[in-house]
């Protein structure tokens, strides 16, 4: 791999022992997926997706210990992932002392490293960084180091933008550096489609099972979607919040970076199918293979039939329109099913900036009246530990699902349930 | 007794009981468990991975096509092999996806006195053919072999 006199000089141990470090890493990264070259980061901002002080990581802050110390630091701000922790969000006292004193024990220590290494600030805590209310919003083409699998897909995906599925701290590597290696996704070659999928559902697909039944059949491929558009429409506000779920589950079912929808995403939209590969697969997902992928999914509440003690929806972290809908929707639920106040202790998630303009809005004492409590925490935090394991929560993620004990259930039967109607 | 050649990818040796997962390994979803609460064994705690679920992790012969999930993946495996809950070696049938592999470069470069030989493109017939408990030996050149 030919190096530019900057980056001959890093290795050359002229910026110190540390970054010729770094980059050895990056490069031999690059390396293994026959990168030609090390390319500058041409976003304004990294995106990183370890946000938790979790005492299992403390080799990983050892190592940001030794960055910091050699001034290694990002040369670009990032945002990070959730905070793990949010005291509005119902907790056990036994929870509370599990998540403070033993898991998330190292989380004040980090964040003072975060600031360090360059924190954009302190609401810069979400999975959706790439909503307008949060701004770190990449330009079609430009080249990024970021991590988080819902984030990548999303900028790759919906946006234009080129990324590695990075795994943590080489999300931070690359930005310490500016540069990252050139291959896979970061190429033309690499952004073309190796499987077709042809949606043909009697209805809208569930955003987050159609993500999960594509993840789960092509992992780490590139799929080109045909026949959402007739769902979709166009790239507006709801199909964005569409592909936000159906990415995540794309990218945690499975281990996608990239997926073209017909007619809808930028880069289908101006190249159509000249962006699948000769010799593609095919997989046609319909109604019954949606039926199929969500049957497939394992139960493993203790007590199979018990009645959920919490419900978190917004993994990844709930936009504002979904905000806005979710309060109308669970206000016409409670209403017809005749009560006031939500059936289970329900948390919906969504960025601090998101939150802060949902809250300008007449909308937020109205889903305050509802019972359902907002939050920026990261559910898939919170649900890591074995008394959240023990407890029945329920979700619409498939991502939370697929890491978690939660128990998966579609939009619809989640209203049900939480406004007190008949669950399925 | 059976010999594959693969690619190089973190270099050393290992001799070790195999385990098998024929889907990929949900990094995250499955050390986490282990890594937190203090399992020195690495129990897979992944409930949707029927291979691996419920078992050992640390110090067996990782045999597997490719690593899925979450892109924390690359640092919990730096942080198994951190504290010592690694598996002896990790042996993909497949060219390593970017996680896996920046889990065995981070171990490699940034840890001193740990070991996680890592070993890809083995092919599918080496994964049609391991089962669990058969030994494994690896070499530095990117030679298995795998004894019944």
């Amino acid at each position: 791999m030919q190096l530019n006199q900057e980056l001959q000089e890093v290795m050359e141990g002229k910026k110190g022992e540390t970054l010729k470090k770094v980059l050895h890493t990056m490069m031999r990264y690059g390396e293994l997926f026959g990168a030609d070259a090390m390319v500058p980061i041409t976003s304004r901002y990294n995106h990183l997706v370890t946000s938790f002080g979790l005492k299992a990581l403390t080799p990983v802050y050892d190592l940001l210990d030794q960055l910091i110390a050699e001034g290694a630091v990002s040369r670009q701000k990032f945002t990070m992932d959730p905070r793990p922790l949010d005291p509005d969000v119902p907790s056990s006292f036994l929870q509370n002392i599990v998540f403070q004193k033993f898991m998330y024990s190292k989380q004040e220590s980090y964040e003072k490293q975060l600031k360090k290494l360059g924190l954009l600030d302190q609401d810069a805590f979400t999975c959706t960084c790439y909503l307008d209310e949060v701004g770190n919003v990449p330009k079609p083409g430009e080249i990024l180091s970021w991590s988080e699998s819902s984030a990548v897909v999303y900028a790759n995906s919906v946006l234009g933008a080129r990324c590695n599925r990075n795994s943590g701290i080489l999300d931070l590597m690359g930005s310490v550096l500016g540069y990252v290696p050139r291959f896979g996704l970061l190429t033309d070659e690499g952004r073309k489609a190796d499987w077709i999928i042809e949606i043909r559902t009697s209805k809208k697909p569930e955003a987050q099972l159609l993500g999960s039944a594509v993840g789960k059949k092509v992992m780490e491929e590139v799929p080109y979607l045909v026949g959402l558009d007739r769902w979709l429409g166009t790239l507006d506000e709801d199909a964005k919040t569409y592909l936000k779920d159906f990415g995540a589950a794309t990218a945690s079912n499975g281990a996608v970076g990239l997926y073209h929808v017909e007619g809808i995403t930028p880069e289908a939209a101006q190249q159509g199918r000249g962006l699948i590969r000769e010799g593609a697969k095919t997989y046609v997902i319909d109604d019954a293979e949606l039926e199929r992928v969500y049957r497939s999914y394992p139960v493993i509440w203790k007590k199979k039939d018990a009645k959920p003690k919490l419900c978190f929806m917004g993994c990844p972290h709930m936009s504002l329109k979904q905000l806005t809908d979710w309060t109308e929707k669970v206000e016409k639920g409670l209403a017809e099913n005749g009560h006031k106040k939500v059936t289970v202790p329900t948390v919906f998630t969504a960025a601090p900036g998101v939150i802060k303009e949902f809250q300008k809005t007449e909308y937020a004492s109205r889903l305050k009246k509802t019972g359902i409590i907002l939050s920026y925490i990261c559910p898939l935090m919170y649900m890591n530990n074995p008394l959240s394991t023990s407890m029945p929560v329920i979700t619409s993620s498939n991502k939370l699902r697929t890491y978690t004990s939660a128990r998966y259930y579609t939009d619809e039967e989640i209203l049900a349930q939480i406004t007190g109607g008949e669950a399925k | 007794m059976k010999t594959f050649k693969g690619r190089v990818v973190s270099p050393g040796r290992a001799v070790a009981k195999a385990l098998v997962s024929h889907g990929g390994l949900n990094t995250l979803a499955s050390f986490q468990k282990a890594l937190q609460f203090g399992d020195k064994k690495a129990t897979c705690g992944d409930q949707n991975n029927p291979d691996l679920y419920g078992k050992q992790m640390a110090g067996r012969a990782l045999c597997l096509p490719g690593t899925i999930g979450s892109t924390t993946g690359g640092l919990v495996l730096y942080c198994a092999c951190a504290m010592r809950r690694q598996p002896a070696c990790m042996l993909f049938s497949e060219p390593i996806d970017s996680l896996a592999a920046a889990g065995a470069i981070l171990a490699d470069v940034w840890l001193e006195d740990v070991s996680m030989p890592v070993i890809d493109s083995l092919g599918q017939e080496f994964l049609d053919y391991v089962k669990d408990g058969m030994t494994i030996a690896m070499r530095e050149d990117g030679t298995v072999l795998v004894k019944e």
